[in-house]
This record gives C-alpha cells, sequence and structure tokens, in this order.
C-alpha cells in the first residue's frame, strides 16, 4: 500500500540559529526508516510523467521501489545508470521545477521527495564502501578531451570513460569540480561529496590534467593534432563575472560573487589559518536574485557579518533563486531588499565602501523574459551604509576559447553555438555543453549535456 | 608538480628560480605572466615570467620577499617542488613593428623587463634601458641589461650606484635631448609607473605599463583583478596584463592594491615566527 501522506517527509536540518555561524552542511539528509517511508509514497505511474522531468532522464520510480524495498545498493545501480553525479544532484538541482515539478502525487499535496531519496542513495552508497574499485572497461583505443571539470566536463567524461574511451579531462585551476568546488558553498555541498564522485571518474580511468588553462597552455587546435584526441568536448562553463557599470564599483570592499565564493569555497578563506585573505565585513548587501546571490549572502553571514542583505530589482515572485534557498536564508535572518535597485556604491576616504544608494522600482509590463519589467520610481533614491557589496548579478562565457579557436562560431553574448541534441559546434569533431554554450543554467541541464555530447562523441568516432 | 631546477639570490630580497614546467615554457611569452602555489593549503599568486627556455623545459621566475607566500617560496631549494605552476596567462607584449624604444624598469620590476628589451633587441630595435633601485644593494640584472640595451641607466635613490635620481628624471633628460621613442614600455612599483605614464603623456609618446594587481584563477573568473583603462573596466588577467599607460587609473590601481594590507602583514610575520622557530 503506498503511503497517503499528503506531505513529504521533512529533511533534518541544522537549526538556523545554530548554522548561520557554521559552514557545516545544512541539510542532514533521511534516515533509512525516513527514506522507505518516503519512498512508499510513490505511486510509481505507468507513464513516468517524473523521468520526463529529468535532464539526464533516471528511471525514477523504479530506483524510488527499490528503497521502499529498503535495497539502497540496488536503488544506487539505477541511479548510476543514468547520472554520473547523484550525491552532487541529489543536493543541489531545482527538482520543484524538474521530476518533481511532474510528479502526480504533487497535484493533491506536495510531489514525492525524489532529491531527497536520490541524495539518501548516494550518501548511503557512498558511506557503505562505494564501489571505488578497479572496474575493468575494456579499451577502444580512442582518445577524448574534455575541457573543462565542471558538471558538464565530468558527466561527459564519465560517460565516454564507461564506453571505452581514454578520457583526458582538462582543468585551469588546481582543483576539480569546477563551479562545485569554486561556486556553491559547503553548506550545500560539501566538497568531500564532490571529491567522492571524482575519485569515482579517475576509479575508471578518466584522467585529470589540473593547472591547464585550454586556449593558454594547449589550444583547441593543438588538442586535435599535436596532442592526439580524436575528439574534443568544451564544458568551460560561464565563468565571467558581470557587474553593473555603476560608480563605485571598482572600490575596495566589492566583490563578484565568483571572486567572494572562490576565496571563500575553494581557497577555504572562512578557516582562520587560510592563506588566502577574505574581508570580513559587517554590513553585507549582496546585488542580485539567484541562487548564487543566495549563496553568497548566506556564506558572508558565517563569515560573521551582523547584517546581510539581498538587494533585487524585481519582486519575490520572480527571485530566481530555488524556493528552498530563499526559505534557509531567511530562516538565518538574511534580509531582502525588493523592488530595489543600486546606483552607485558610495565610498570613504581611504576608497573603502562605505554604503551603497540605491532607487526604488515598481513593476510594469511584461518584458521579453515574460517577467514584469521593474521602472525606477522617481526620486526615490536612499542610502544604506554597508561596508562590502557583492555583485551577483550574473556571469557570461569565459571568452578565452572563443579568442584562441579559429572557426568556433560564437553567439553575440559570447555562448559557443552547439547543436542542442548533440553538442556539436562548427568545427569537426569539437563538442561544447553547459554553461558555456547555455550562458549560466543549472547543474543538471549541464550534465545533460555533457551526456548528449558523450553519445553523439562515440557515434562520430565510431563511424569515422 | 613542478621541480625548482636552479635557485640564486640576487639580493637580500629578491631571488630567482627557475622551475621544471615544459608546458608552460613551451608557450611563454614576454609579458605573459604564470600563478603558483607553494604548497597543497597556500594561496594563489602570480608572478611575471622574467624567462623561458623552451628546449629545457624551464620557466624562470624573480620575485620580492613581500608577504608570507614569498616567504615561503624563499625557503625551499633547488629540487625542492611547488605544488602548483599554471600558465602561461595574460597577453605578450607586443613587440612588431616597433624600430626605438625605451625600458623603464623599478626595483624587482626589472625583472620582468628584461625578457621584453631582450625581445625588442632580438627583433633589432634601439633599446634604452632605464633602470632604478633605492640603493646599491638591491641592484638586479644590470649585466643581462647591458647585454641587450643599446644604451643603459642605472639609477638609484641615494646615489650609492649609478646616478642619484629617480627613473623619470633619465627618461626626461632622454626626451628633452631629442632622442624620438615609438613606444616607452614601463614596469615597476605602480608610483613609478604612473610617473612614467604622466611625463610620457606630455611629450605624446604611446606608453604600455604592466600591471599586476591582486588576483585569484588569472583566466578572467573572479574580476578581483580588475582596473579602469580609459573608464571602462578591465580585467588584467586576460585583457592585459600590459595597457595603454595614459589610460590607466593608476590612483584606483594604487588604493585597490592595498585591500589585504593588514591582512598580509600579519601572515608574513606568523610565516617569520614560524619559520624562527624551526630554526632553532
Amino acid at each position: 500500500m503506498p503511503n497517503m501522506s499528503p506531505k513529504k517527509n521533512e529533511m533534518p536540518t541544522q537549526a538556523p540559529a545554530v548554522r548561520r555561524r557554521n559552514f557545516d552542511e545544512v541539510a542532514l539528509g533521511y534516515t533509512q526508516e525516513q527514506a522507505i517511508d518516503e519512498a512508499k509514497r510513490c505511486l510509481n505511474c505507468k507513464n513516468m510523467p517524473c523521468v520526463a522531468g529529468c535532464p539526464v532522464r533516471i528511471h525514477i520510480p523504479a530506483f524510488i521501489a527499490k528503497v521502499a524495498e529498503g535495497d539502497f545498493a540496488g536503488a544506487y545501480a539505477v541511479i548510476s545508470e543514468a547520472s554520473s553525479l547523484p550525491a552532487v544532484c541529489g543536493r543541489v538541482c531545482p527538482q520543484e521545477n524538474q521530476c518533481e515539478g511532474k510528479c502526480v502525487r504533487g497535484i493533491k499535496g506536495e510531489s514525492v521527495g525524489i532529491g531527497r531519496l536520490e541524495r539518501f542513495v548516494a550518501d548511503w552508497h557512498n558511506a557503505h564502501g562505494g564501489d571505488a574499485a578497479q572496474q575493468t572497461i575494456e579499451k577502444n583505443g580512442h582518445r577524448v578531451a574534455v575541457v573543462g571539470s565542471g558538471p558538464s566536463g565530468l558527466a561527459c567524461a564519465g560517460d565516454l570513460a564507461k564506453r571505452g574511451y581514454a578520457v583526458t579531462v582538462f582543468e585551469a585551476l588546481h582543483t576539480a569540480g569546477g563551479v562545485l568546488v569554486y561556486g556553491i558553498p559547503e553548506f550545500r555541498l560539501p566538497k568531500a561529496i564532490v571529491q567522492k564522485e571524482i575519485d569515482g571518474l579517475r576509479a575508471i580511468g578518466v584522467e585529470i590534467a589540473t593547472n591547464t588553462v585550454i586556449g593558454r597552455t594547449i589550444t583547441v587546435e593543438e588538442l586535435l593534432t599535436s596532442e592526439g584526441f580524436e575528439a574534443v568536448f568544451i564544458g568551460s562553463g560561464a565563468g565571467l563575472p558581470r557587474f553593473m557599470r555603476i560608480p563605485g564599483e571598482n572600490l575596495k570592499g566589492v566583490y563578484s560573487a565568483n571572486e567572494f565564493l572562490t576565496r571563500v569555497n575553494l581557497m577555504k578563506a572562512y578557516r582562520p589559518d587560510s592563506e588566502t585573505p577574505i574581508q570580513h565585513a559587517e554590513r553585507v548587501v549582496v546585488v542580485g536574485g539567484g541562487n548564487v546571490a543566495m549563496d553568497a549572502a548566506r556564506s558572508a553571514l558565517r563569515l560573521g557579518a551582523k547584517e546581510v542583505s539581498i538587494v533585487y530589482r524585481r519582486s519575490m515572485e520572480e527571485l530566481p533563486a530555488r524556493k528552498e534557498e530563499v526559505e534557509h536564508a531567511e530562516e538565518e535572518g538574511i534580509s531582502f531588499r525588493l523592488l530595489t535597485n543600486p546606483t552607485a556604491i558610495l565610498g570613504d576616504e581611504n576608497g573603502f565602501v562605505s554604503g551603497i544608494r540605491c532607487v526604488k522600482m515598481a513593476l510594469g509590463e511584461p518584458d521579453a523574459s515574460g517577467r514584469r519589467r521593474p521602472e525606477v520610481v522617481e526620486n526615490s533614491d536612499f542610502d544604506t551604509p554597508c561596508d562590502c557589496v557583492i555583485m551577483a548579478i550574473g556571469t557570461s562565457p569565459n571568452p578565452l576559447i572563443k579568442s584562441t579557436t579559429a572557426g568556433l562560431e560564437t553567439q553575440k553574448w559570447g555562448g559557443i553555438i552547439a547543436d542542442e541534441q548533440t553538442g556539436s559546434t562548427s568545427l569537426a569533431g569539437v563538442y561544447a555543453g553547459g554553461d558555456a554554450v547555455t550562458g549560466a543554467a543549472t547543474v543538471i541541464l549541464a550534465m545533460g549535456a555533457g551526456k548528449n555530447a558523450a553519445q553523439a562523441i562515440d557515434e562520430y568516432l565510431q563511424d569515422k | 608538480m613542478y621541480k625548482i631546477l636552479k635557485k640564486r639570490t640576487l639580493n637580500p630580497t629578491v631571488t630567482l628560480m627557475e622551475i621544471d614546467a615544459p608546458a608552460v615554457a613551451k608557450k611563454a611569452q614576454p609579458g605573459q605572466f604564470i600563478i603558483l602555489r607553494v604548497d597543497d593549503a597556500g594561496e594563489r599568486i602570480p608572478l611575471t615570467i622574467a624567462d623561458y627556455d623552451a628546449d629545457a623545459g624551464s620557466v624562470t621566475i624573480i620575485f620580492q620577499i613581500v608577504g608570507a607566500t614569498t616567504e615561503k617560496l624563499n625557503h625551499l631549494n633547488e629540487g625542492d617542488c611547488l605544488h602548483d605552476f599554471v600558465g602561461p596567462l595574460g597577453r605578450a607584449t607586443e613587440t612588431e613593428g616597433k624600430k626605438k624604444v625605451a625600458v623603464v624598469g623599478g626595483g624587482v620590476g626589472c625583472a620582468i623587463a628584461l625578457p621584453v628589451a631582450k625581445k625588442f633587441h632580438a627583433q633589432g630595435a634601439e633599446v634604452h634601458a632605464i633602470i632604478g633601485f633605492r640603493n646599491k644593494d638591491l641592484v638586479i640584472l644590470e649585466d643581462e641589461f647591458r647585454a641587450v640595451s643599446d644604451r643603459l641607466f642605472l639609477m638609484s635613490d641615494d646615489g650609492s650606484c649609478g646616478e642619484k635620481g629617480l627613473v623619470t628624471d633619465a627618461l626626461r633628460r632622454l626626451i628633452e635631448s631629442g632622442e624620438e621613442y615609438d613606444e616607452v614600455i614601463t614596469i615597476g612599483p605602480l608610483i613609478m609607473m604612473k610617473f612614467v605614464c604622466a611625463l610620457t603623456k606630455n611629450y605624446g609618446i604611446k606608453t604600455v605599463a604592466s600591471m599586476n594587481p591582486i588576483m585569484i584563477d588569472g583566466t578572467g573568473m573572479c574580476g578581483g583583478c580588475r582596473l579602469t583603462v580609459g573608464g571602462e573596466t578591465k580585467f588584467a588577467c586576460v585583457d592585459g596584463p600590459e595597457f595603454d599607460g595614459h589610460l590607466i587609473d593608476f590612483d584606483e590601481a594604487i588604493a585597490r592594491s592595498s585591500m589585504y594590507k593588514p591582512f598580509e602583514r600579519r601572515r608574513h610575520e606568523e610565516t617569520c615566527h614560524l619559520f624562527t622557530k624551526e630554526a632553532h
């Protein structure tokens, strides 16, 4: 008998008053009993709407059925057929817009907690030894290069390695993982989990070359010629931070969210013994309303800020961050100044930030994105004191590969032009996917693109 | 891991190291830089490439001991390894088509100015080098500069070597004596570059300054290295590190470079104490 409770099993979390001052993971995960109870809420629909909502098409009812039986190893086997990074996706996927958004149980009540179950299964697997053991996969003699070790690159590399390809992943930074290690904070995605997933890829033969900037150390053309690779997948992400071009943006105490989060996450600046400096500000204003803005705000709080606020030019309804992240941020005491837009950052005589000048906004007619366009309310300027401003208003694809790869066609805004299904680009043997193609999006969409490209690269090299 | 092939002390606070990094050496050009980490817990610091040998697979860096990381770096010896070494980053110096140039270096910046002078010299350009130091104990690379310069002017703040005065004094005299340069290239402390650029602006001589701001990744990701050039925000790591010196907002760059001064001072002292303890 299915469990007909209209509500999901709550996932235990650290209390807001405690977690707002530490970098430990916020959500603690289901117990076995909670997982089995939640799994029993699945109706095992024949037409599986949830699977259609999953960018990597995990056979969701099948893995949930295994959880309901208490066969967690079996559940993991089902997930890993489709996903290379289950412990990551169970944590950071926007399930409410994907699998859970399509769940039949969501029509009258709450959907099945698919993300929480995926996370449970992946964590159970990792806690029970995993299978980092060397798997013997017959090599097919072909070599593929993957540029970037973020979600799309890792997914592509994993799928190709499983098909027998010798894959080398090139990473510009000193640690693999891309946005999973430099962007998403420890309290939302512990780095040990990312490391475990990467170790799993190494165990199936994926080579990871860190400290290698494609476009500088080696060009894409060289990968395909002197370096001896037969195909290249570009998953270089959207790492170029945008600024608002308002006065005062280069004052000391203004960070891009990328810089702030990289210092905290990749360089561990939150630890007292870190050699990488970061400003421990008292009053922080984060500009933007996405998940990155939430991550930056919550990190600033954990570094000891007395007051952290989010400034966003539209209303709560248009705020693009995941609902759960917004709720967590609010519980931790972060304030939201909505319908507000900065016009200048104010500085003191030593060039440090001393405040921010904003205007009030009102929502007008819908714009091209379908959201109501925010318009400035005349004479509504006001100043707020602060000592740190973090710009989290989006990122663009890094121009380094575009500018060093002749013949690679890109959009005006910098995104690589790639076939939506296969990831093929204007250059033969060169594929691309993830944020480098779409602009900043989600981990799971990038993974889906990496998987599709792996399939296409496989077909391309088999036909060659 | 990247092995230290050679270590040479150039003066009490400046050290030269040759690093085994074949992939970087193969691509390196004058004007470009690398980022290194000394150990697994270390910060990432950018250093401009002082020399490179593609055949030997080595890259030379010259650094001044100014903080915790350079202090730790200086405690390593030949045979030891750096944890990370990535590059070459940034754009190379544009040397083509220039017949006569003045290369103006200050302090440890001379280490970076040398490969630029060398390349101009190799391309047949007439090179006038002006190198400045606080005093004679801090002079580096004088012979190396002499070898690639048609004229060399050594300046010191206190007159203990070369001529007493600033690099701008020598440059002004040369310009006023009728020397006509296609370009002036200046590399050194921000304040020195600011005054070199202010001087050449008066005479309408194209001037390029090499910037070395705070940065993390060196690939355009963090934006920490941003500076204002001609009213626009530029990233030193991907748009530079060299920019039109007449367009750089030096006062802003000087302010930004002091962002973490107290932290750096504290870390440096802690590191020094650590090494002192170890020695006992």
